[in-house]
């Protein structure tokens, strides 16, 4: 009995949080007249299912290429980056005495809440301004800002658990404080770093607001905001089947990103460092 | 392998606290001393100073001929062993002993060849490629001790390396660590509480209370002839039984009567008033079980408790302490982390003694081995000086300025 309850239970939240995903799959088979015209409104595309066409149609886009390569580079900069910056920061906070820590953990916490509808505008003149705009460094920068927060308390959090006398067994082995951070405290360490790298991706890759407005041409135009400037062969009729293909394709890395990532964050890693 | 010499060694943290006051101990070559005392004693936060983890306010600091006060841990070439181990979780057994060894850029196969002696030697050989996390609390013990033995270190640290261990492999490990030293035949300084220990490895030990030095001496001296009510409360179990005592000639009045007491012992308290007498369990003995005994060291006491442990027994005998002195206990059991909740004699008597629960009893007293303090500083009125090695203490140093005050 409890047994059925908890499979009828799972089932719900996957359908619940799949349906959406599944009807883009199903309709990313479908032709575009089906689409179009409602001659196909089952979930299974039947008479309409038209193979992987969309996805060839998509794939040979050139616009759509350029902008997958922009979303691919402008995140994972975004995430290197801000995940090097990150650790460095939430290392001093977590062990080091400094006037301003409480400081430094409440801006950054102030950052995290701001809206970032809000910076649009101000950001978009200053870009024109100084250059930036529709530049990758243009985008890598909000992203960074907005999610160094996040990461920061993620990592000090992190930090905070690896005890004290890890690091200071490693100086008294001789290690330089480099060292003993490098060898000892970033291994130990690393499920939050890949936790941070993780929220990091997220942001950057699926963010639009930015995307649209930052960004004019497809120098630097990442992926969510080209899938709205996407135009199929027909200027009249919206492309619904290309946009579904493309919008799988673009789910693509951060599937393949968040089980690669996983694996690394194991709980526990650092039992048996210290008794207790 | 070095001396370390510390020179009026003062920590005091930002409160202005002084965590260690003003310790001076050498430390020879080759010579295992162990700093104890009660927990908040400093005796960590000293060791701490010694490898480098821990600024130093004043004093100074050498090992060898080199003051290190201002180098870095891994400038001063010690090896630590930690209180909970401080292994590397993510590292394997083999790599965890290594470690030092990789930082000083050593040869994979200089690496391979010392790893795998101080592992014959551990007896960890069979552990090698397994993680920290899988092995026993014992194990982990000797990977510590194996990253500390691998490099050629001036001396060893250890701080409190067996108390998380259970009582049976802590007395193994204990003899481990005592053989290794022998062996390694390297200096090594020893932070316990557990007097057992400090007994047990001790060349030398020094008793430290409140950050101050009481008294560095060798197990038996201090065994023997503590400086202080602290030395000779906290060295010792069951620890000494503290009395009060008024002498009069060669007579001390005790709670349970009069006993007689060396006439040179005797000279030292002439004239001091009420007194705190310090007598060891094993220094009591059931009247009935020895032949010749001296009359007038026999009391009569009524016996609350008896415990028999087959080769001996534990007489547990409560009594009346007047207030002045009472007080002064009290201090000294809050110093020893104690909880005393009244005031009673321990005697150990000898197995065959068959005093029962609420009986009254014969106890003959040892009074040669009898200690007596000044109840208002604590000091030890009737310390063999020649065979206690170094007495210091906030009483113990005002004593030394005028020795023949007690004559």
């Amino acid at each position: 009995m409890k047994k059925t309850g908890l499979v009828v239970g799972v089932a719900a939240v996957l359908v619940w949080c799949l349906l959406p995903v599944a009807w883009i799959v199903s309709l990313s088979f479908k032709s575009q007249d089906a689409v179009s015209n409602g001659t196909d409104p089952g979930f299974l595309p039947l008479d309409s299912f038209t193979g992987w066409d969309n996805y060839q149609a998509v794939w040979d886009d050139e616009q759509f290429r350029r902008a997958i390569l922009n979303s691919l580079g402008i995140s994972l900069i975004a995430t290197l980056l801000s995940v090097i910056i990150a650790t460095l920061a939430a290392y001093a906070i977590a062990r080091l005495e400094f006037r301003g820590k409480k400081f430094v953990l409440t801006v950054a916490l102030a950052i995290a809440m701001f809206p970032v509808v809000s910076l649009v505008s101000p950001l978009f003149d200053l870009w024109r301004t100084i250059g930036l705009y529709d530049t990758w460094p243009g985008l890598i920068i909000p992203y960074m800002s907005f999610t160094l927060p996040l990461a920061i308390w993620t990592l000090s959090a992190f930090f905070r658990e690896i005890p004290w006398e890890m690091e200071q067994a490693a100086q008294v082995d001789g290690a330089t404080s480099w060292q003993a951070f490098r060898k000892v405290i970033v291994p130990l360490a690393a499920p939050g770093v890949f936790t941070a790298a993780i929220l990091t991706f997220f942001f950057a890759w699926n963010d639009f607001v930015f995307g649209i407005t930052l960004t004019s041409t497809e120098n630097a135009r990442p992926i969510p905001a080209a899938l709205s400037f996407f135009v199929g062969p027909d200027p009249f009729q919206r492309p619904a089947g290309l946009l579904a293909a493309a919008a799988v394709i673009a789910t693509i890395p951060i599937v393949v990103i968040v089980l690669l990532f996983q694996r690394k964050i194991v709980a526990g890693l650092t039992s048996g460092a210290v008794k207790g | 392998m070095a001396a370390i010499t510390m020179k009026n060694i003062v920590k005091k943290y930002g409160d202005g606290f002084p965590a260690v006051n003003d310790v001076s101990i050498d430390v020879a070559d080759g010579e295992f001393v162990i700093l104890v005392g009660p927990s908040g004693c400093g005796k960590s936060t000293l060791l701490r100073m010694i490898v480098g983890l821990e600024d130093i306010t004043s004093g100074d600091m050498v090992i060898g001929d080199k003051r290190v006060n201002d180098l870095a841990p891994r400038e001063r070439n010690l090896a630590m062993v930690f209180q909970n181990y401080a292994l590397y979780p993510h590292l394997s057994v083999y790599e965890n002993i290594a470690f030092p060894l990789r930082l000083a850029g050593a040869s994979n196969d200089e690496v391979d060849k010392k790893v795998r002696e101080a592992s014959k030697t551990l007896e960890l050989d069979e552990h090698l490629e397994r993680k920290p996390a899988n092995l026993s609390g014992g194990q982990r013990q000797r990977v510590a001790m194996g990253r500390a033995i691998v490099r050629e270190a001036d001396a060893f640290l250890f701080d409190e390396p067996l108390s998380n261990l259970d009582a049976k492999l802590r007395g193994q490990m204990r003899t481990e660590i005592s053989r290794l030293q022998k062996k390694l035949g390297i200096t090594t300084v020893y932070v316990t509480h557990d007097q057992t220990e400090a007994m047990t490895l001790g060349d030398r030990v020094a008793v430290l209370k409140r950050g101050v030095l009481q008294q560095l001496a060798s197990p038996r001296e201090l065994y023997d002839n503590p400086g202080n009510l602290f030395v000779a409360g906290f060295i010792g179990s069951p620890p000494m039984n503290f009395l009060p005592a008024e002498v009069d000639g060669t007579t001390v009045k005790l709670p349970f009567g009069s006993v007689q007491i060396p006439a040179d012992k005797a000279e030292k308290v002439a004239g001091k008033g009420l007194l705190i007498a310090g007598i060891r369990p094993e220094n009591f003995e059931d009247a009935s079980v020895i032949e010749a005994k001296d009359e007038a060291s026999t009391f009569t006491a009524k016996v609350e408790v008896v415990e028999w442990l087959g080769n001996e027994t534990y007489a547990y005998i409560p009594f009346e302490a007047p207030p002045e002195v009472e007080e002064q206990l009290r201090q000294l059991e809050r110093d020893l982390d104690g909880e005393s909740l009244r005031t009673q004699l321990v005697v150990a008597l000898d197995g065959t003694s068959r005093i029962k629960e609420g009986e009254e009893a014969q106890i003959w007293i040892d009074s040669r081995k009898m200690h007596l303090f000044d109840p208002a500083t604590g000091e030890n009125l009737t310390v063999d000086k020649a065979n206690a090695g170094r007495i210091l203490g906030n009483a113990m140093a005002e004593a030394a300025e005028q020795p023949a005050a007690a004559g």
